[in-house]
């Protein structure tokens, strides 16, 4: 046990020997980690770098294969706000449409699994188990499995083509993993505090509004986040729910540029990268939570 | 958990049985609050899978399919896709996860950047890769020339290349996820654990194998099951990648419905979504018992 202790701070501090061949060892180390860190972050960046790289690029640039911007431009920029193209002849309103879609997915998605959350882990609803049960089987159902189903329905039900279905599609989808955690979270508020409000005369509706809303607020924001995302991000259900120019979100604007021959790639890469930039900020202000969410919710080891 | 549980069914036990009336309450309650979940449920799942399996009722469907060299082929991309993809993915995962377990300062600025494919939504990044990749204008092939004088190949218009690059494609976008929760696996391993073994003068590999390894492996397999069921669901690496081509040769299950129902063949579309259930069901069961113990 005491060698352990020992071991520890030496351990601990890593490349810090001083003799020559402890030294030499750590530059050893060093370099066999640079030999995985370089390869890693051309990987991960190359996709996005090339993405920037055409949208500050004016078009014969981007074309010529160059590597570095040689002649970098907010032109493209100016392009698509300006909305000077008849690929991009909506993108306020279909910016707008994405940001009320998601909006709109993330509050209902609360209120939907927050309610069902509570019903289910506080006040320990007959049935209640099965619901979960039943939840989370559809989330292991990959959704794309449901795409052509929820199609026909949405179809009978006559919202095709409004927002409303790929609204209620994407609650859908959301809801399932948003009452797991949202239920996992709130069992472990502990049961005293409910007692407590039970003494003072509180109905099942103060207990909600005045003890377990207030509690939760970490894990609401996190499944808010998340199911605001899951509808920013959502491709397919968009391209399939919604048809009209007016109507569709931005990622279907951005896939129906590949129906062209003749498609204004940077113009294409401009706005993918407007379109990617809010999430990736959203990600990394909640990536604590966001990480920290999945880790649970994926790994219940 | 189930501690948990067991304690508080007994703490309210006793209260519940004084107060029968504030007991039907809660359960009002509780029947009112759950009752829109119930709703989405009943509206939004239930009748679109029942919809969806009387609109594939027809062995018909099913016959025509099995006739179809184009749904054959799928079935074998998924399976490629599955069994080769994702345990490639699954390994670098693992051993990237004891990359970043090194504690240095640039270690940890590329962990923040490593999570980007994460982060950004896919359909950007993906359109940006197949430009890449196109054989004349992308920046692959013009670099290939500039290096070599010699034409790169047709990267998209070969089945082979095609399926391998969708592969990479959706290795690229799920790496950074399975990575991170690899490595939150290896940061709750006791680091007494480590010390131990390098007492005892265990090399690396012996520590791998004798300490990381076995507290690693129910979470890996874990992940492994759950990557495989989402990855049958991955729609947008195929297809905005290649679209399901050249020659629809490269389609998975889960492009292939669509396929179908823009051909306007809704049964055989559902069909094809059925046939996908025989890969997702076992997974599932597995994965919910697991997660359940």
């Amino acid at each position: 046990m005491s060698a352990n202790v020992a071991a520890a701070p030496r351990a601990a501090t890593g490349p810090a020997p001083r003799s020559a061949a402890g030294w030499l060892k750590a530059a050893g180390t060093e370099a066999k980690l640079l030999l995985v860190g370089i390869p890693v972050l051309l990987w991960t960046v190359i996709p996005i770098y090339h993405l920037v790289l055409f949208a500050i690029s004016p078009k014969q640039d981007a074309l010529s294969g160059a590597l570095f911007p040689e002649h970098p431009t907010l032109r493209n920029f100016e392009t698509v706000f300006g909305q000077r193209h008849y690929f991009l002849s909506h993108f306020w309103q279909q910016l707008w449409n994405s940001t009320l879609i998601a909006f709109a997915t993330g509050v209902l998605t609360l209120l939907v699994a927050t309610s069902a959350a509570f019903a289910i882990s506080r006040l320990r609803v007959r049935g209640g188990r099965t619901v979960m049960n039943m939840a989370l089987f559809t989330y292991f159902i990959p959704a794309a499995f449901l795409a052509v189903p929820m199609y026909k329905t949405m179809g009978n039900y006559g919202l095709l083509n409004s927002k409303w279905a790929l609204i209620l599609a994407m609650v859908t989808i959301a809801s399932p993993y948003a009452i797991w955690v949202l239920k996992q979270a709130s069992d472990k508020l502990p049961v005293e505090l409910d007692e407590a409000a039970v003494m003072d005369g509180a109905s099942p509706p103060q207990l909600f509004r005045y003890v377990y809303l207030p509690l939760m607020t970490p894990s609401l924001v996190a499944i808010g986040v998340y199911a605001l995302l899951l509808a920013w991000n959502e491709y397919l259900f968009a391209f399939l729910l919604l048809s009209r120019d007016t109507d569709v979100t931005l990622p279907v604007a951005l896939g129906s540029f590949l129906a062209a021959d003749d498609s204004p790639w940077e113009l294409l890469m401009t706005t993918g990268l407007i379109y990617a930039l809010p999430p990736a900020a959203i990600y990394y202000v909640f990536r604590r939570y966001m990480v920290g969410g999945l880790t649970a919710g994926a790994v219940k080891s | 958990m189930s501690g948990t549980h067991a304690v508080t069914a007994a703490d309210a036990a006793p209260a519940a049985a004084s107060q029968p009336f504030r007991l039907s309450a809660w359960q009002a309650w509780g029947a009112i609050l759950i009752a829109p979940y119930l709703l989405v449920f009943l509206f939004f799942v239930i009748y679109p899978v029942g919809y969806g399996l009387w609109l594939a009722r027809s062995p018909a469907s099913y016959a025509h399919l099995a006739a179809d060299p184009i749904f054959s082929r799928a079935v074998v991309n998924t399976l490629v896709f599955l069994i080769v993809g994702i345990n490639i993915k699954m390994a670098i995962a693992l051993g990237l996860s004891g990359f970043f377990t090194h504690e240095r300062r640039w270690i940890r600025w590329l962990s923040v950047l490593f999570i980007l494919p994460w982060a950004v939504p896919s359909i950007p990044t993906i359109l940006s890769v197949r430009f890449m990749l196109n054989p004349e204008w992308g920046v692959v092939n013009q670099t290939i020339f500039r290096l070599t004088g010699e034409d790169g190949p047709n990267w998209l218009n070969d089945p082979t290349l095609a399926l391998s690059l969708a592969i990479a494609v959706h290795i690229w976008k799920s790496l950074p996820f399975w990575t991170l929760i690899l490595l939150a696996g290896r940061l709750a391993i006791a680091s007494d654990l480590y010390e131990a073994a390098s007492v005892d003068g265990a090399t690396r590999w012996q520590k791998f194998l004798h300490v990381t390894w076995p507290s690693m492996r129910t979470l890996y397999v874990t992940c492994t099951i759950l990557s495989m069921i989402w990855t049958l669901g991955d729609f947008n690496s195929v297809y905005l990648l290649t679209g399901g081509g050249p020659a629809d040769l490269t389609h998975v299950l889960a492009t292939l419905g669509i396929r179908y129902l823009r051909l306007d063949q809704i049964d055989h579309s559902m069909a094809a979504v059925v046939c996908a259930m025989p890969f997702i069901l076992p997974l599932v069961y597995v994965l919910m018992r697991r997660l359940s113990k």
